[in-house]
């Protein structure tokens, strides 16, 4: 798969951002060079090693099932943009 | 009282032995700040009277008998740690209005050693970039040049620490944004080990790279301060359960029967002559000290900048999914009809040009078809990268390393050229992908007088043998400049 | 003739599990609180929190996956899913991807006309559910309380061919689930939602047809209507000539069809990786083993075995065995009286109808097991009347005590002794000259009015059957 081939548009509607079309010609022009670049990785051959999915090799960290106090409502709300009573505002979700 | 040269250490000292207060201190830091802050632009945010108002607190409790390691002592904190009550900007204007409502786990460990909060300082936006010009708040300039930057992406914090402003500082490093901010103004920085220190409470910009530490003037006031931000936290899954020793134990002044390694990779041509020549004599310095000098080698190096924008682009663009207008922060304006549309506008009017760039890039890599190619590709390079520290690591206990190829730019110099921009990191991003430790020291300057640092490279969770190279190496120069 | 099509019906079934705190953080799972009450930065998506996993989710969700006949993946690990939406704080949900805890397993559902047949599960991993929205006009308000509760998600295959074995396999699963006691399964709170995948296809072919997903059904009567509508709906399609769109369709109970959420255009990229946050879950073979050992009969082999051990009819055991704690009362009243059958008698008919009067579940009223079979074993030794009996069971009940001390204490004890018994009839015939006359007219149940007078003088205590011979006696010597 070529690096050319990004379709930036798409990508910001994946990632719920509204570019203008400036940015969509200016990144449309960068990331492939950077991507390109990207593409010396596969060069090396990773046949049978493992990934590195963590900053540690640790296992079973778990947390034990009891209570702990968490932030007051009114804290919470105060920093909503925007509140309907005791719940966050948003416009209205369609699919209900 | 000179804020300037004035160590942590000397601070601690100082107020114990009743020589001034922590008032006084307090202000004495600042007057620094009103001073030269104007030019330097180091500080987002500072609440003088909130800051004496900690201060006395601390005079009060010392009064009262209470003797925290800390106690009393002013710091500033990087605008991208979460501090209750204070906004926590992240250099972006995604969220202008939030206030913490909780501390960062690190906070509240320093706070409970009576460490006083005086400050908040620049960054790059979401600690992404090597300048702190990605900031969407401000400028900030290299106290030892007004026409550089001071690095990035804990830029504040290096150019407080270093331009008389601040104590110490915290900062934080993904890449190397403490390492090299530090070697860009001339000033001491510690990358903790992944898993060192808890990242509960920090702004994630990539989970499994960042790490908090501190910026300060000696390797001892790095040690101090480390001692009390490290250790395990039952709210950080990933911060590991080990012991934390005195650091400033390890401090012993020489190199007697250390192995230092030279990666041939990182001297490579590309890097500035000058800089070429202070790392060198830092080397020759610590042969003096005592140290054996070895070759190694890190045959994967020239996969680590790749590596590291694949993966940490990636765990960004999800890390940032969550600003999106609803719960704190800013919302856009625009009249919107539904939620999604709420959040196209918010974020494309609330992250800045690099931020989004990345944003780009990582999605990109995750998604459908290229998740593969690219993301499942890089971990396992990730770990032939651990692997080839852990092979160098048998033969020596730290490596010596430059810190970065050049020293600071001129501000705008790396402005149209984002893969440029990322090669800088080449020297720092392997410490992180490798979750090992890291020590940048200054190691003199250019004959322009720009800082150049040398960086110490160590094992997971060795940060005493870290810090012994690094205050060694700093007396020695010291003794013998 | 219009051909029958082959149904493939797979469920995806969402189980709120019952721990006291949610999923990644110390916040108390709640239902109906006053909204974003129970929160906090981690649940809230606020930046800079960081989830820490439930171990007591971990381990429900193993004990799930036993008990379903599942194996269990020894390296486990979670994974982000990417997607906005207003109740999902971090705009991704922290999920198992490739390595979820549980893998395959099966429930065998009960089927009238056939034995009946084994769904086959494919997996069972461990999520965090989202928030709870509601809706006015033009806006929407959210609310994070449920936000970061300790989902299961139980993905079925596709082998239920209908739905009735649809509601069938929820109905299994839930009773399953209950009996292990990981999940209230309450579906007026939420506790159990499910997300339904229909196909059909004409009776020749053998790859599935192309599915519609019906999601967030949450009763299985919804359930098995929905899934009636949109086969009915498929297989118009199909009749006409047309093709099956594959689409995400919601129910509507209202006007009792399917509508159109999305089509497969909007299809979501969820972009999954490693959770970089959460370490991954490794447990050993023999803690899986010490689980294993742990756990409970499946319903449907402690049904079978009541009835064989017990001599019990299969009907009684079915209704003892649905539910746990009721099979448990049953199993420790059998021990102590050594009477299966009548101890299943007691239950079925007098325990649970005090359990519906009061509405007071067996594990909540006073009356104990012993208390039960003492009791039972009083009426066994004559000691008292079935009368009496039911009334002290009562209060039993609702009091607790000892059946012995109060028959003692009260002197509830029946009354056999002849003598006594016989001046009670002498009085009661003599009293009622014209029961007597009605009786010797031709009137049977005019002995059973008499009999009737005599415990209501003993106040109940008279043993009937001892009343009930005496006086057809004494109405016999009467005739000659």
């Amino acid at each position: 798969m070529a690096a050319e081939e990004i379709d930036v548009a798409y990508v910001a509607q994946l990632a719920t951002i509204r570019l203008t079309d400036e940015e969509k010609r200016l990144f449309q022009r960068q990331i492939p060079v950077i991507l390109a670049y990207m593409n010396k990785l596969r060069s090396l051959d990773v046949t049978g090693i493992e990934p590195t999915s963590h900053g540690q090799p640790v296992y079973n960290v778990l947390r034990d099932d009891v209570p702990e106090p968490g932030l007051d409502a009114e804290r919470v709300l105060a920093n909503a943009p925007s509140r309907l009573g005791a719940a966050f505002k948003v416009p209205r979700i369609m699919e209900s | 009282m000179d804020i300037g040269s004035m160590t942590v250490r000397a601070a601690v000292d100082g107020l114990r032995a009743r020589q001034f207060s922590s008032v006084e201190l307090t202000r004495a830091v600042l007057d620094a700040i009103s001073a030269g802050d104007g030019v330097i632009g180091a500080y987002t945010w500072v609440d003088a009277a909130d800051a004496l108002k900690q201060a006395a607190a601390a005079d009060a409790a010392r009064a009262a008998g209470a003797t925290g390691l800390l106690l009393g002592v002013p710091l500033a904190i990087k605008d991208i740690l979460n501090v209750e009550g204070q906004p926590c900007t992240c250099a972006s204007k995604i969220l202008t209005g939030y206030t913490s409502p909780y501390d960062a786990t690190v906070i509240a460990r320093l706070r409970a050693a009576g460490a006083v909060f005086a400050g908040r300082t620049n960054l790059d936006e979401f600690a992404m970039g090597s300048t702190t010009e990605n900031s969407a708040l401000q400028v900030t300039r290299n106290p030892a040049a007004p026409d550089r930057v001071p690095g990035g992406s804990s830029g504040g914090s290096a150019a407080a620490v270093a331009g008389g402003m601040a104590l110490a500082a915290l900062g934080t490093d993904t890449g190397g944004s403490i390492r090299q901010p530090a070697s860009f103004c001339g000033c001491v920085g510690l990358k903790p080990s992944y898993g060192r220190v808890s990242r509960y409470g920090l702004v994630a910009f990539a989970s499994s790279l960042d790490q908090i530490g501190p910026m300060t003037k000696t390797v001892e006031d790095a040690a101090l301060l480390l001692r009390v931000m490290a250790g395990r936290d039952p709210h950080d899954a990933t911060s590991l359960d080990r012991d934390v020793p005195d650091y400033t134990a390890a401090l012993t002044g020489d190199l007697k029967g250390l192995r230092l390694g030279l990666p041939r990779e990182y001297f490579v041509a590309g890097l500035d002559p000058e800089v070429a020549r202070r790392v060198q004599e830092a080397v020759a310095r610590c042969r003096q000290c005592g140290a054996e000098i070895v070759d190694v080698s890190l045959p994967h190096t020239e996969y680590a900048v790749a590596t590291y924008y694949i993966l940490a682009s990636a765990e960004a663009s999800t890390n940032l999914a969550r600003f999106d207008g609803v719960r704190y922060g800013h919302r856009s304006a625009v009249p919107a009809t539904t939620p999604i549309e709420m959040y196209l506008n918010t974020r494309a009017e609330g992250f800045g040009l690099e931020v989004k760039r990345r944003i780009i890039l990582g999605t990109y890599v995750l998604s459908s078809g290229y998740y593969d190619a690219y993301y499942s590709h890089a971990q396992r390079v990730r770990t032939l990268i651990r692997r080839d520290f852990e092979e160098a690591f048998k033969r020596c206990d730290a490596l010596l390393t430059p810190v970065s190829p050049d020293p600071a730019y001129r501000i705008g110099e790396t402005a149209d050229d984002p893969l440029k921009a990322y090669l800088i990191d080449i020297f720092t991003v392997t410490a992180n992908l490798a979750g090992i430790c890291g020590l940048a020291v200054p190691c003199g300057t250019t004959d322009a007088g720009l800082p150049v640092g040398v960086q110490v490279l160590a094992p997971a969770f060795a940060e005493g043998t870290l810090m012994r190279i690094g205050h060694a190496y700093e007396r020695a120069r010291e003794v013998r400049p | 003739m219009r051909p029958t099509y082959r149904v493939s019906i797979g469920l995806e079934v969402h189980v709120q599990l019952t721990t006291r705190t949610k999923l990644f953080c110390g916040c108390t799972t709640s239902f109906g609180a006053t909204p974003n009450t129970c929160v906090c930065p981690v649940c809230l998506g606020y930046p800079g929190a960081m989830p820490v996993m439930n171990r007591e989710a971990v381990r429900l969700t193993l004990v799930s996956g036993l008990m379903l006949g599942c194996s269990i993946n020894t390296f486990s690990t979670f994974d982000r899913k990417s997607y906005f939406y207003p109740d999902m704080p971090k705009n991704y949900q922290i999920s198992q991807f490739d390595k979820p805890l549980c893998l395959e397993g099966g429930v065998d559902i009960p089927l009238p006309d056939d034995g009946g047949r084994r769904i086959r599960l494919v997996r069972i991993h461990l999520e965090e559910d989202v928030a709870k929205s509601t809706h006015e006009a033009g806006w929407s308000g959210v609310d994070f309380n449920r936000a970061g509760t300790p989902l299961m998600e139980i993905v079925t295959q596709p082998d239920m061919t209908s739905a009735d074995e649809a509601s069938a396999f929820l109905t299994a699963l839930r009773q399953i689930l209950l009996y292990v006691e990981v999940s209230a399964c309450n579906l007026e709170e939420g506790n159990m939602r499910c997300d339904v995948n229909v196909s059909i296809r004409p009776p020749g072919q053998d790859p599935l047809g192309t599915k519609v997903e019906i999601k967030n059904m949450n009763t299985v009567s919804g359930v098995h209507d929905a899934l009636q509508y949109e086969i009915a709906r498929q297989s118009e399609v199909l009749d006409a000539g047309g093709r099956i769109v594959q689409e995400t369709r919601r129910w509507d109970p209202d006007n009792g069809v399917t509508v159109v959420m999305r089509t497969k255009e909007d299809a979501h990229d969820y972009r999954y990786f490693p959770e970089p946050d959460l370490l991954p879950v490794v447990t050993a073979a023999d803690q899986i083993e010490a689980l294993r050992r742990s756990l409970p009969e499946l319903p449907a082999v402690r049904r079978e075995r009541l009835a064989r051990q017990y001599g019990i009819p299969g009907y009684d055991a079915a209704v003892l065995a649905a539910d746990r704690v009721l099979a448990d009362f049953f199993e420790a009243v059998a021990h102590r009286c050594g009477a299966g059958k009548t101890a299943s008698n007691w239950i079925m008919t007098d325990v649970l109808r005090l359990v519906a009067a009061h509405g007071t579940p067996v594990q909540a009223c006073a009356l104990t097991p012993d208390a039960l079979a003492e009791l039972i074993g009083l009426v066994d030794a004559r000691t008292i009347n079935a009368l009496t009996a039911k009334a002290l069971l009562e209060e039993l009940f609702l009091a607790g005590g000892s059946p012995t001390e109060q028959v003692r204490a009260r002197g509830l004890a029946q009354v056999t002794d002849t003598g006594a018994l016989d001046a009670w009839v002498d009085a009661v015939m003599q009293a009622n000259p014209k029961t007597v006359a009605d009786w010797r007219a031709g009137k049977q149940a005019a002995a059973g009015f008499l009999v009737g007078q005599v415990m209501k003088r003993s106040h109940g205590k008279a043993d009937p059957k001892v009343v009930g011979r005496l006086v057809a006696e004494r109405l016999a010597q009467q005739n000659g």
